[in-house]
């Protein structure tokens, strides 16, 4: 032990992935197009509404409005957001449960954002070994102006990024136009410029050190694992043989050959290596930095292809096959998770599908509790809130029933226009006649809000206490 | 390897100079350089204070203090004539949130509303939903600034102290107009003592008549010796009840044939003896300065007291 090898930390070792062709690839720039697609064009979407902005899919914050396509969701119902947050969660236990980390390899932000920018960079900068010899190579003409357009690229698709999520909560030709005029909203210039910041840090400079030191996924996913998970592997009896794995060499040419010197199938090219993103060697066994992404898979392919060989060297599997046993895809958890994804879905769905119209609600006003006329009738004071939640006008009544003798007194508001969208909240006055010792109107009063006009729905019935004077007068 | 180095093994091989001093023998002090991105944050922090004094009003100079160049301006609305006015302040956290206030992006609906209800009649406001919601949220808060003390949260009052605002029995009026005029102009309420003008007995017969008046016992020959007194020139409690004992507004006169009771509270006493003793005991001692209702024209704008009359109007009990 030497006294300099005492470092306190590692240093970052660069990784240069080298591109590569196969299915899983193909599979990942089809993820990447579709999401790319979907997230930067789906604002600009218009959706015809009337009363109501035009924007598909519109985070209306300040007017507290979720509008997506035809469904329009209130504050009220943001329990909704929940379900859905609920809903992704047992996805992802489901999904790895099964396939170990693919939302990782395809799906995430980082992971789609980084590998856009690796395009961009090998686009500008070239392959692999380019790579490398202009990153050790000194600063000339060349380097910079590479780096620079690099840079420069990153730069506008991390604006564009930032700026686009903004157009998820405003009307997005609005904000284009303000943005450039310099007159959006400071909001609006934080937002874009903090996500193009974060986009720009994570996905060009930190990458795969996000995956391996930051995501708290990678630290949990073998929590999901379990025997039978689908992961990216390393067929080791394969590929070491006897004698382990060795160059193409003489008399190492064939199979045959390799196979009578107990040499495995692995020629040890390290294409494998070279092509992840994380830059890991799969043949080591499986590591918490692997984002499942199968890209080795494809690298060795290619090289198995090329040697005639049979491909699946590093192939997508479970630890229960490589020991040669059968994997289990329909296990307790799996259906499990199955079976709850299922239920979660199906009550969101249902939820959504029956959601009212309108909604009303009824609250006693209690100080004073009732109210004595100079007749000796007897009063109680309501307040009744209305939401329209629809993009049109309706016309709602309120009556009352359940109680002997009981008017309804709301200054002719007991039919009331409601506005597109207007909440609004009412007095309700109900009082009934004199009440000798021995009658008993009843404790309760039902509030019954129809809507008359502009849509069809369920009444919606409110049992709320009516107070009367302990043993009557 | 070099994670199982024990740690003091691990700084001695940093390496470091010593200032030199030296402690109980052998406690040195290492003489390590500050980084460099925390000394240029030092000497940052120091340009920035200079900066904040010029910007913000800083330090105290004799009788007076550094005014700094930061100010704040808000709009000042009239409340009288609802005319906006620009002022500009120094910069204080004061000042920030009248600022940020009429910033806010409802404020502008708020001024509007306002402005609405300045505009419109009485009859109008009450038959405007959104007004009557504008006013029912604004008045609560009047309300509850103003009035809640005496009239209690919900207008309820106290009897025997304060009228309750949500029935139907008003001394003064409960139309909006009359409301109105009793928050401007606040009310007085006064009764004469009766107990040195009449006998015990004579107070006796009063109250039995007043107490078949709302029906709570039936007439006698007590209630009318009292009717004689009360309608005649030795009581003379007509002069104000009125002939049909219905009360004058206008005097705020209490009305006696109605089951509201104000003042001596007769539906709380169990037996119709001390029914009978509270009213007597009241009319012995009548009403002079407890009554009283202050006015407010000069303590709110004709605004506040447009909303109050309209939410006090809509508690429940008005004509």
């Amino acid at each position: 032990m030497s006294e300099e090898s005492n470092p306190l930390y590692q240093k970052r070792i660069q990784i240069y992935p080298r591109s590569v062709k196969g299915r899983f690839r193909n599979l990942k720039t089809g993820i990447l197009a579709l999401a790319y697609v979907v997230y930067y064009l789906l604002p600009w979407l218009r959706w015809e509404r009337p009363n109501a902005p035009n924007q598909a899919i519109l985070y209306d914050l300040p007017g507290r409005h979720f509008y997506i396509f035809d469904l329009v969701i209130q504050v009220q119902d943001i329990f909704w957001l929940a379900g859905v947050l609920i809903i992704f969660a047992i996805l992802l236990f489901f999904v790895t449960g099964i396939a170990g980390r693919v939302w990782c390899g395809y799906f995430c932000f980082q992971t789609l954002w980084t590998d856009l920018f690796m395009m961009v960079e090998q686009w500008v900068q070239g392959e692999r070994p380019a790579r490398m010899r202009l990153d050790k190579g000194p600063w000339n003409r060349e380097k910079l102006l590479k780096r620079g357009g690099t840079y420069a690229l990153w730069l506008l698709i991390s604006l564009w990024t930032g700026l686009t999520f903004v157009m998820y909560w405003v009307d997005a030709p609005t904000l284009v136009t303000e943005m450039l005029l310099g007159s959006a909203p400071y909001a609006a210039y934080f937002t874009t410029f903090f996500l193009a910041t974060t986009t720009f840090v994570m996905a060009g400079l930190a990458r795969e050190q996000v995956c391996t030191y930051m995501c708290p996924y990678a630290r949990f996913q073998s929590a999901m694992f379990d025997h039978d998970t689908l992961i990216v592997s390393y067929d080791e009896r394969r590929g070491e043989g006897t004698q382990g794995r060795s160059k193409l060499g003489k008399g190492l040419k064939t199979r045959e050959e390799r196979q009578a010197r107990g040499v495995g199938d692995c020629i040890d090219c390290g294409y494998c290596v070279q092509v992840c993103p994380v830059g890991i060697d799969i043949r080591k066994g499986l590591q918490y930095q692997c984002i499942s992404c199968a890209l080795c898979v494809d690298a060795c392919d290619t090289i198995m292809d090329n040697l005639k060989w049979p491909r699946g060297l590093v192939l997508y599997t479970s630890e229960n096959a490589l020991n040669g046993k059968k994997t289990r895809l329909l296990k307790p958890k799996t259906i499990g998770y199955g079976v709850i994804l299922t239920a979660a879905t199906t009550v969101l769905i249902w939820s959504v599908l029956t959601r009212a119209p309108y909604s009303g609600t009824v609250e006693q006003i209690r100080q004073p509790l009732y109210t004595q006329l100079s007749d000796g009738s007897i009063r109680n004071s309501y307040e009744i809130k209305l939401n329209n939640k629809l993009t049109a006008p309706m016309t709602v009544g309120i009556r009352i029933e359940g109680l002997t003798g009981a008017t309804l007194n709301m200054d002719g508001m007991e039919r009331l226009e409601l506005e597109p969208q207007e909440r609004i909240k009412l007095l309700a006055r109900v009082q009934i006649p004199p009440v000798g010792r021995n009658d008993s109107p009843g404790d309760q009063v039902t509030f019954i809000i129809e809507p008359l006009a502009g849509v069809r729905a369920e009444p919606i019935r409110r049992q709320v206490p009516f107070y009367t004077p302990e043993g009557g007068r | 390897m070099s994670d199982n180095t024990p740690p003091n093994v691990q700084q001695q091989s940093s390496a470091v100079q010593t200032t030199g001093h030296a402690w109980d023998g052998d406690l040195q002090e290492y003489n390590n350089p500050l980084p460099r991105w925390w000394l240029w944050s030092f000497y940052a922090t120091a340009v920035f204070s200079v900066l904040y004094w010029f910007i913000y009003p800083s330090w105290p100079v004799g009788d007076t203090w550094i005014k700094g160049f930061g100010t704040v301006s808000y709009a000042v609305t009239d409340k009288v004539t609802g005319k906006e006015e620009e002022r500009e302040y120094r910069w204080n956290t004061r000042a920030l949130l009248l600022e940020d206030l009429g910033a806010a992006t409802n404020d502008p609906r708020r001024k509007d509303m306002l402005a609405n209800v300045r505009a419109a009649s009485y009859d109008q406001i009450v038959k405007d939903p959104k007004m009557m919601e504008f006013v029912r949220s604004v008045g609560k808060g009047l309300f509850g600034d103003n009035c809640a003390a005496c009239h209690g949260r919900g207008g309820q009052g106290v009897v025997g102290m304060y009228p309750n605002l949500t029935d139907d029995d008003w001394l003064w009026g409960g139309g909006m107009d009359q409301v109105h005029q009793t928050l401007v102009q606040g009310r007085k309420g006064f009764m004469p003592a009766f107990g040195a003008v009449l006998k015990p007995d004579q107070l006796d017969d009063v109250a039995e008549y007043v107490l078949t008046l709302s029906g709570e016992t039936q007439p006698s020959e007590a209630s009318e010796r009292g009717q004689a007194i009360f309608q005649g020139q030795v009581g003379g409690c007509y002069y104000c009840h009125g002939a049909d004992a219905k009360g004058l507004q206008s005097q705020g006169a209490a009305n006696l044939t109605d089951r509201i009771w104000a003042i001596a509270d007769v539906p709380a006493q169990k037996s119709v003896q001390d029914k009978k003793a509270a009213i007597k005991n009241f009319v012995a001692k009548g009403v002079n300065n407890t009554r009283i209702m202050p006015a407010w024209k000069d303590r709110l704008s004709p605004t506040d007291i447009k909303l109050l009359a309209v939410y006090v109007h809509q508690l429940g009990g008005a004509q």
